[in-house]
């Protein structure tokens, strides 16, 4: 209704301008209609490809139609009259043989995909089969007859439209409102009428998403140089994909001293933080991430109380791996920092891994222990695996858990853990609930959502029941979170005399999951964050809608470091950190005190939890919770063109927007041109013939005009 | 390819204006300059009424869209009184002018007749106006898209730019008629000019029904030119010994 009104007013405004000052909005106003909630796919480039979707400079134009049936198709790639179409697809068709059959066609101006879950496929997972298939520890060196998925497909639902390059702009459109219009539009102007193509004007649609890089990294990364170098205004064409590895400790470490620690051996414990989609920054990544990254963080509260009182042996070293859809960002970094001794251990700290992959209990109640069979066939690594093998099992014997391995010929599934072996034989597990192919169907897409972690809630409840309301997949995650936890312990030296104190909280995994899944701006997450990103409109990190996973460029767009990283971080501090009397200033810089440790300990002032009638009192928080960079080492290496360590760089872009609009037919314009060249050409002839003559048009004038000059 | 419905609506807007810039004005310098200080006089006019109208539009609620609307016809009528205040104005200025003019000259009269002045000077005041209504109008007119989305009619373009080729003759002959009804104190002349001003800027309101304001916008225009065309110093007789060869418009030039 408001709209209503607002489209009578430019209505009313618009023969005014001919009298009154005039707003340019106002007829651009009356001819297009800003779609606001899409989102593009965008360019992403690596050492040797470019791949992602890309408009020409001015934007794409093509008639709309969308595409409903089969025979849709082929109007739009043969015999409908009005190319280049601007294809609307349902979900049902964003598959790879459509994208690939439009990708080869020149009919196609670019391609909105509506986002809904209605006639979606069984198993859509647009990345491809092998993920980070040349990035991994198996190579023609190291188990070639393993390498490039030759014995397990990992992903067999993966078409690899993410790992396409498109040449036409594709979006997704988000708003159902705005689809509606779209629809209506598309309705009114440009259905078929049994079969006949459509009279104009025709509903048409434009979308902007111009990328600056082309080719690759090495050709983006060399042009931008050239530009800093030479230009004043030199332009960035690409940037790499960054962020923030997030890792903790049970036993405080020194930051300021690097390299090998003295008398330390540490079980690292970890999990990966990101994910993607076909679409930038759309990544829900559930049951790919999220499963994940819950289990660890329960796990690590659950050990807690538990490695203070009684500390095993051995540290345990938490890590969450950013970056790691991209051929292992994170993951790459920390060795390398590791290797070259800038990093507060070394690999000769570590004593073993445990790896979580996706644990997120889809069908049945069954884990399962990945290990390499390459270092296994040197006995001392094979021994210390079938130990943790055993360890883990007798974890889980209280558990409704199942812990089997796979068969021992096959590799590891993608993990962090893989970039560890590249450089050395360190004993260790992946732990998974898939034996062999994933049990994700919707891995690496949009569609690995809450409900594909199986993260639902019975109808009527309010946020606040939501957010503690213990779902199913929370109550296995829990059982999962606490045979990790028990497992690290006995794997870390502790006594199995303490195993039945360690047990997660289903409470905490369930607003773990309904922060990560459902709702990032929920009671919990504000109070555990620091007061000013809660203020509203400060910062968008807590915006409506689950987070997305997708790496990003780091603290050039997200600020400090990505919400994901934001979150992991403030949540180990509070799950791990203690409660101190520090003011905020003495909290920001704890250093000039001297009870305070800032080479062991980071400090976070955090909101606290908001009592019913009042605002609430923030504290300080003192806990071992540390970022490191998770930047590909190429780029510190300046090896744009490196085949071991990630170079995906994300391109730059002016803008990105979507409009629809009516346009004329040829004939219509045509006939303007006409009627203009017209009056241009008589209006010539007959001022010419006047004013030649005006002398005797005018001559009985009583005032006599002097008309020659 | 809307760049044809931008030329079309160019040569349409401004043909007419072009052709009679390019053969009666451009040769001589004093008229160039005429024109140029009436299209300045007619920014001043319009600088004053968007202002009164920004004014009013600031201060009144804006939620109220009757209260929205009635401004806005105040506001048209209001530019429209202005725009005539300044014809005026500048007629005042010319006149003096001319004294001046007529005194540095070495001949006794002027250089340039009242008459002549006053086809500039409207000219000056048309070609202004038709770029402001205009030009927004042809910047959009690029494209891609065309008027219509929301039901608006997608002859935009083209009516807004028959409009604009009325307006702009049409100052031009009011100029004609008011200078001479200013010379002559023939104050009814002046009043029917604006009368009619009031009445065209009244009509325009009535779009988008194209319909309802184009064809009585054109039939006063050509009364006008009739009429500025009678008034300047054409016969029927004149007229008539001119169309021995051929059939000329009621131009006045």
């Amino acid at each position: 209704m408001k709209d209503l009104i607002s489209i009578n007013c430019v209505k009313l405004l618009i023969p005014a301008l001919f009298y009154t000052c005039v707003c340019s909005s106002s007829v651009e106003q009356k001819i297009y209609v800003e779609l606001n909630q899409t989102v593009p796919c965008v360019r992403l480039l690596n050492a040797t490809h470019q791949i992602g979707c890309q408009s020409s400079m001015s934007g794409d134009t093509g008639v709309l139609h969308v595409l409903e049936t089969e025979s849709d198709l082929d109007w739009i790639l043969s015999s409908g009259p009005h190319p280049p179409y601007m294809v609307i697809l349902e979900t049902s068709f964003f598959n790879r043989s459509v994208m690939m059959r439009m990708k080869n066609s020149s009919r196609v101006a670019g391609v909105a995909v509506i986002v809904s879950k209605t006639g979606l496929a069984d198993n859509f997972s647009p990345h491809t089969t092998c993920p980070n298939q040349n990035t991994g520890v198996y190579s023609e060196n190291y188990g070639p007859d393993l390498a490039n998925c030759n014995v397990t497909v990992w992903n067999p639902f993966g078409n690899g439209l993410s790992y396409e390059d498109f040449a036409f702009p594709v979006f997704a459109l988000k708003d159902e409102n705005q689809t509606q219009v779209i629809r209506k539009c598309y309705e009114d102007h440009n259905q078929r009428v049994n079969g006949s193509a459509p009279q104009y004007p025709l509903c048409a649609m434009q979308l902007f998403s111009h990328m600056h890089a082309v080719t690759d990294t090495v050709t983006c990364m060399r042009r931008t140089d050239l530009q800093n170098r030479f230009s004043i205004n030199p332009e960035v064409l690409c940037d790499p994909l960054s962020d923030f590895n997030v890792w903790t400790s049970t036993r405080p470490l020194n930051n300021s001293a690097k390299g090998h620690a003295a008398d330390e051996s540490v079980v690292i414990a970890a999990t990966r933080l990101d994910g993607r989609s076909f679409f930038w920054e759309q990544a829900p990544a559930a049951e790919g991430t999220v499963s994940g990254i819950v289990t660890l963080l329960a796990a690590i509260q659950a050990l807690y109380p538990v490695t203070q009182e009684a500390p095993p042996t051995r540290n345990i070293f938490f890590s969450f791996f950013q970056g790691e859809a991209f051929d292992y960002i994170g993951s790459s970094k920390m060795v390398y920092d590791m290797k070259r001794n800038d990093f507060v251990i070394d690999l000769d700290n570590v004593h073993s891994m445990l790896e979580i992959g996706q644990v997120g209990l889809h069908s049945g109640r069954s884990l399962w222990m990945h290990s390499d069979p390459i270092s296994r066939q040197n006995n001392s690594v094979d021994t210390e695996v079938s130990e943790m093998m055993d360890r883990m099992r007798s974890a889980a014997a209280g558990l409704k858990l199942t812990v089997d391995h796979p068969s021992v010929s096959q590799p590891l599934p993608p993990s962090s853990f893989q970039r560890f072996l590249r450089e050395r034989q360190i004993p260790g597990l992946v732990l998974t609930d898939h034996n062999t192919s994933f049990i994700n169907r919707y891995y690496e897409s949009m569609y690995d959502d809450a409900e594909n972690l199986n993260v639902t809630y019975p109808p009527g409840l309010t946020p606040d029941e939501q957010l503690v309301y213990e779902t199913d997949a929370a109550k296995s995650l829990a059982e999962v979170a606490t045979l990790v936890a028990r497992s690290l312990y006995v794997q870390a030296g502790g006594n199995e005399s303490n195993l039945n104190n360690i047990t997660a909280d289903p409470k905490t995994v369930a607003q773990l999951l309904y922060g990560f899944v459902i709702q990032k701006n929920n009671s919990w997450f504000r109070s555990l964050l620091p007061p000013e990103v809660t203020k509203k409109g400060v910062n968008s990190i807590l915006s409506s809608g689950p987070p997305q996973f997708y790496i990003g460029l780091g603290p050039r767009v997200h600020g400090p470091a990505h919400s994901v990283t934001r979150f992991v971080q403030y949540i180990l501090a509070n799950l791990t950190g203690s409660v101190t009397n520090l003011t905020e200033s003495q909290c920001q810089n704890p250093s000039e005190l001297s009870t305070e440790n800032k080479d062991l300990f980071s400090y976070f002032w955090v909101s606290g939890p908001a009592s019913v009638n009042s605002t609430s009192e923030p504290f300080c928080v003192r806990a071992s919770v540390r970022l490191s960079k998770a930047v590909s080492p190429a780029f510190e290496l300046l090896e744009y063109g490196s085949r071991n360590y990630s170079t995906w760089t994300e391109s730059r872009w002016k803008s990105i927007r979507a409009r629809i609009f009516l346009v004329a037919s040829r004939e219509l314009e045509m006939l303007t041109l006409g009627v203009g060249v017209a009056v241009l050409l008589l209006s010539l002839l007959v001022t010419y013939f006047i004013s030649s003559k005006a002398e005797l048009l005018f001559s009985s004038a009583r005032e006599t005009p002097t008309t020659t000059y | 390819m809307t760049v044809a419905v931008f030329f079309g609506c160019a040569f349409i807007a401004f043909g007419p204006a072009f052709s009679l810039f390019v053969f009666t004005i451009a040769r001589d310098p004093l008229r160039v300059i005429i024109l140029i200080a009436g299209a300045f006089f007619w920014l001043l006019s319009l600088l004053l009424s968007s202002l009164v109208w920004f004014i009013s539009i600031k201060a009144s609620n804006s939620q109220d869209l009757r209260l929205q609307r009635d401004l806005l016809i105040f506001g048209v009528f209001f530019s429209v009184l202005l725009q005539e205040v300044f014809r005026f104005a500048y007629y005042r200025l010319l006149r003096k002018a001319t004294e001046g003019l007529a005194a540095i000259s070495d001949e006794d009269t002027s250089a340039i007749s009242v008459r002549q002045m006053a086809y500039v000077a409207g000219l000056g005041f048309g070609i202004m106006s038709g770029a402001f209504s205009m030009i927004n109008v042809l910047s959009d007119s690029l494209g891609p898209g065309t008027v219509g989305i929301f039901g608006d009619s997608q002859y935009y373009f083209i009516t807004a730019a028959l409009m604009t080729l009325a307006l702009t003759l049409l100052h031009t002959f009011w100029g004609v008629l008011f200078f001479e009804g200013c010379e002559k104190s023939r104050w009814w002349v002046i009043a029917a000019v604006v009368s009619l001003h009031l009445l065209v800027a009244g009509l325009s309101l009535l779009n988008p029904l194209y319909e309802g304001s184009l064809p009585p916008v054109y039939v006063i225009t050509l009364l006008m030119g009739v009429w500025a065309f009678f008034s300047s110093g054409g016969s029927l007789h004149s007229l008539s010994a001119v169309c021995t060869r051929r059939k000329a418009e009621g131009e006045s030039s």
